[in-house]
């Protein structure tokens, strides 16, 4: 902002250059931060002691033996290897280049490595690094599924901020539907419909009715929890035997691929919906980017007259790209009442609705990144379960925080300014 | 600052008057789309009792009240379907349909009377203290409600959804209870004073956290209000379970010992009554706010940014420094909510549930208040009445207080599309007359559904 536009164009290249390069230093910087915070926690809480990581579970076809590493010299190697890391971003920013993302991958995994190690110090118990990761994926389920219903919605230029009242009104039906019929797949079917039921909803009013979509969005977040809780009292709780306790999804292990070490258990013994999710991710990628009907939808979110006047119906398109938003995000609803537990309580999505709304943005609107957003949260989700069974140096509460601190870092100094499609939240008025 | 006299066109020192009714109307067009009584562009030819008529029909409190209306008839049907008499009733409805009437009756008008004796008037009671008393309790409830409403609601102006009033609260009241209990020796209205200023100044920080990242590197203010609700979820509840930081000595709980006497918001009422001076707090800040917005060069830049911060830049207004701005503000008003919960309504010592769900709360507040401090105070009123007796009901009809969040949600909803309204009363449409003369009607949304 401060740099003088004529300046720019006179000054011979080193001058240009200096200008430009001014947007990375952030990376640096952040990177800098973590590294010395990091450095700061191993000095201030010393952990000495083995680490051992458990890479294979009893019954798995390859054994792994365990990995007992010397903790302390371990999480030290591990930060020099982010201190290398960040050094490295220091001279590729001073060169005018930018952090490659796989510099950033690499100084995360040796941070997070070097972290575990450090918290499972001394430890006599296992750190099961097939239970942290598949934790992560399993818990990454709604975040995921609601993150893909924010996306389609955004891009189509409806904000979903009634993610929550999708995941919370699915798991709601589902566990009606599939204690009633004693099947997990109508309760997803079920899940599905109360979610597009929800987006129908927040269609009308905020496509047909011009109601401001954040207005809609956080209404409906209430009003569904409000819905939810009272028929939870009032008719859940009475019946509980014959309508809360559903039949829940079982693990189907994937032949031979579950046999692959480490992997195969975090990814292919899973149950279903978590395939279901493998299979959404690159559909919606794909149905986004590489379709006729993506194209239309992304042109009614970022520029709806101009897709009116070559014929495109952007009502039409908003209330499909909205209904389906809303299915997608039911899936992610079903996961509460189908998978993880066997009954529904109240308000038991707990703000998930809004991680995921978060994953959205951190994803940048793009649908394999917000799945990638939704795995961290996941994985952030899930760290405090692994860790409680080691038994951690810190508090609890500070373990569990973390996740959040690292998100925000990772927002301020690695995505920064993010760009929603040009006409989310603008509701379109023809004429 | 000289940014809103460079503005081309209109210069809004000069027309104070005219500048916050164009802006007001852009952002609650909806809640109030009476600009001007709409029977006068009618012909004279018309009667006068015909004229009256139109008016009231076409008025946007007909709207509210058949808003109203809706939300309560929802609520009366899911009382109506859940209520165990009306369901034994309703089983011999052919041999005797007035039975299932007459439940029908007492369960709808039960729940609604107890909601309304818990709320404003409380006609059992035996004396005029206690009749009043549930009005009092409403106004207690309206404190933080319209405090953190209006922290959200000055956010919206801006351009700026602050969805981390949870953790606002939260770091304000852990700051005020600290200073609550933890500061000794200073003498009454100087240690309530510093309570104050301490979760005011907490709120404040922690939301400014958030304006200073999206004003430095762009962060979206989203993701950073929701990920600072976790972090200080676990920070609270950190201190909360050391001893020396809140947790109260002596005790395992994680629960902080109780406000200091010298600490504690007085009494407004007498000690008969719970409604303290928070109530006055929120109401001045109320003031405070519709100041800044309307009368300050700092509020024309806070909705400058929000109206449009490209034009906004381009007229001078340092965009990034009103951000953190808005957030300080915003958050320090978060915290005065906090603030009074452990100084006022909570003394008897907290735990990390103290904001009780008022950071979200506030966020409808603001919507139903068309982000209006006038409306943010009326919106957060009704919503106290609204827990008051909805924890009344609760106790006495036994019909779950959570009915009252469906009435709540569905009157904002209802509020904010005046054309379903209007379609299911059937009441004719303000827009339609007026349309072709007035040119500024075309923005209104309404439009489109004529």
């Amino acid at each position: 902002m401060s740099a003088d536009p004529t300046t720019q164009l006179d000054a011979p290249l080193s001058e240009t250059t200096r200008t430009v390069t001014v947007v990375s230093w952030k990376t640096a910087g952040v990177l800098l931060a973590v590294t010395l915070l990091y450095a700061l926690l191993l000095v201030a809480v010393p952990h000495a002691g083995d680490t051992r990581f458990l890479l294979s579970q009893r019954a798995d076809f390859f054994q792994i033996p365990v990995i007992v590493l010397p903790a302390t010299a371990f999480a030290w190697a591990c930060g020099a290897v982010m201190l290398a890391v960040t050094a490295a971003s220091f001279v590729l920013t001073a060169r005018g280049r930018r952090t490659s993302l796989w510099l950033v991958v690499l100084f995360s995994l040796a941070g997070l490595l070097g972290f575990l190690a450090w918290a499972g110090a001394g430890s006599p118990r296992d750190l099961s690094i097939v239970g942290l990761l598949g934790g992560a994926v399993l818990w990454s389920v709604p975040f995921v599924y609601g993150a893909l219903g924010g996306v389609i919605g955004e891009r189509a230029g409806v904000v979903n901020i009634a993610i929550e009242a999708q995941l919370l009104g699915a798991a709601f039906t589902a566990a009606i539907v599939s204690s009633i019929t004693n099947s997990a797949v109508a309760g997803l079917v079920a899940a599905v419909a109360a979610g597009a039921l929800v987006a129908l909803v927040l269609g009308v009013f905020a496509i047909t009715y011009h109601v401001n979509q954040v207005i809609v969005g956080v209404v409906l977040n209430v009003l569904v929890v409000g819905l939810t809780s009272f028929l939870y009292s009032q008719v859940l709780v009475p019946s509980a035997e014959t309508l809360n306790s559903t039949t829940r999804f079982q693990s189907i292990p994937i032949p031979v691929l579950s046999d692959i070490p480490v992997l195969g258990p975090v990814l292919f013994d899973q149950p279903l919906l978590i395939y279901l999710m493998f299979i959404a991710v690159p559909t919606v990628w794909y149905t986004l980017n590489r379709t006729r009907w993506g194209l239309r939808l992304r042109a009614v979110g970022e520029h709806p007259k101009a897709a009116d006047t070559v014929g495109i119906d952007v009502v039409r398109t908003r209330y499909n790209a909205v209904l389906v938003a809303g299915a997608v995000a039911g899936l992610g609803g079903a996961f509460y009442t189908t998978v993880q537990l066997s009954q529904f309580g109240e308000n038991m999505t707990g703000g998930a609705g809004y991680i995921a709304l978060a994953a959205v943005i951190f994803g940048k609107w793009d649908p394999v990144r917000a799945a990638f957003a939704g795995l961290l949260f996941g994985f952030a989700s899930n760290l405090q379960n692994v860790l409680s069974v080691v038994g951690s140096p810190v508090p609890s509460q500070f373990m569990l925080m973390i996740p959040y601190v690292v998100t925000l870092l990772a927002v301020a100094g690695l995505v920064g300014r993010s760009r929603p499609p040009a006409a989310s939240g603008e509701p379109y008025i023809k004429g | 600052m000289s940014a809103p006299e460079s503005s081309p066109g209109s210069n809004p020192e000069q027309e104070p008057g005219l500048d916050p009714g164009t802006a007001e109307e852009l952002e609650q067009e909806r809640a109030r789309e009476l600009g001007s009584p709409a029977g006068e562009d009618m012909p004279d030819t018309e009667s006068r009792l015909a004229k009256a008529l139109q008016q009231t029909m076409t008025s946007p409190w007909t709207v509210s009240v058949g808003a109203v209306l809706l939300a309560v008839l929802a609520g009366s049907v899911m009382i109506a379907f859940t209520d165990e008499e009306v369901k034994a009733a309703s089983g011999y409805f052919f041999a005797r349909p007035g039975d299932t009437f007459v439940a029908l009756g007492q369960a709808i008008g039960g729940a609604y009377s107890a909601l309304f004796r818990g709320s404003v008037v409380n006609v059992q009671a035996p004396d005029f203290v206690t009749a009043i008393r549930p009005l009092t309790e409403t106004l207690s409830y309206a404190t933080p409600l319209i405090a953190a409403g209006l922290g959200v609601a000055l956010a919206f102006r801006a351009g700026l959804f602050n969805i981390g009033g949870q953790g606002q609260m939260l770091v304000a009241a852990a700051a005020a209870g600290w200073v609550g209990f933890g500061v000794s020796g200073v003498p009454f209205p100087l240690h309530l004073l510093l309570a104050v200023v301490a979760g005011i100044a907490a709120g404040a920080v922690w939301a400014g956290i958030a304006g200073v990242l999206k004003a430095r590197t762009g962060a979206h203010e989203v993701i950073v209000t929701i990920m600072l609700n976790y972090v200080a979820y676990y920070l609270i509840s950190y201190f909360l379970a050391t001893p020396g930081l809140l947790q109260a000595p002596g005790s395992s709980n994680p629960k902080t010992p109780p406000t200091a006497e010298s600490a504690q918001l007085p009494n407004l009422l007498g000690d008969r009554f719970n409604l303290t001076w928070g109530f006055v707090l929120a109401v001045l800040a109320v003031v405070g706010v519709w100041w800044l917005l309307n009368r300050s060069s700092t509020g024309f830049a806070f909705r400058a940014v929000g109206e449009n911060p490209r034009a906004a830049r381009v007229a001078g207004i340092d965009t990034g420094r009103a951000t953190v701005n808005v957030m300080l503000v915003a958050g320090g008003l978060v915290g005065l909510a906090g603030a009074s919960q452990v100084l006022g309504a909570v003394t008897t010592g907290f735990s990390s549930d103290i904001d009780a769900g008022i950071g979200f709360d506030a966020i409808t507040v603001a919507l139903l208040g068309g982000s209006n401090p006038w409306g943010v105070l009326a919106a957060g009123i009704l919503f106290g009445a609204f827990k008051a007796g909805g924890t009344t009901m609760q106790a006495a009809e036994g019909v779950p207080s959570d009915i009252v969040l469906v009435v709540q949600s569905l009157i904002v909803l209802f509020i904010a599309a005046p054309p379903l309204v209007r379609a299911i009363f059937r009441l004719p449409d303000p827009n339609r007359r007026r349309a072709p003369k007035k040119p500024k009607a075309a923005r209104n949304q309404k439009e489109a559904a004529a």
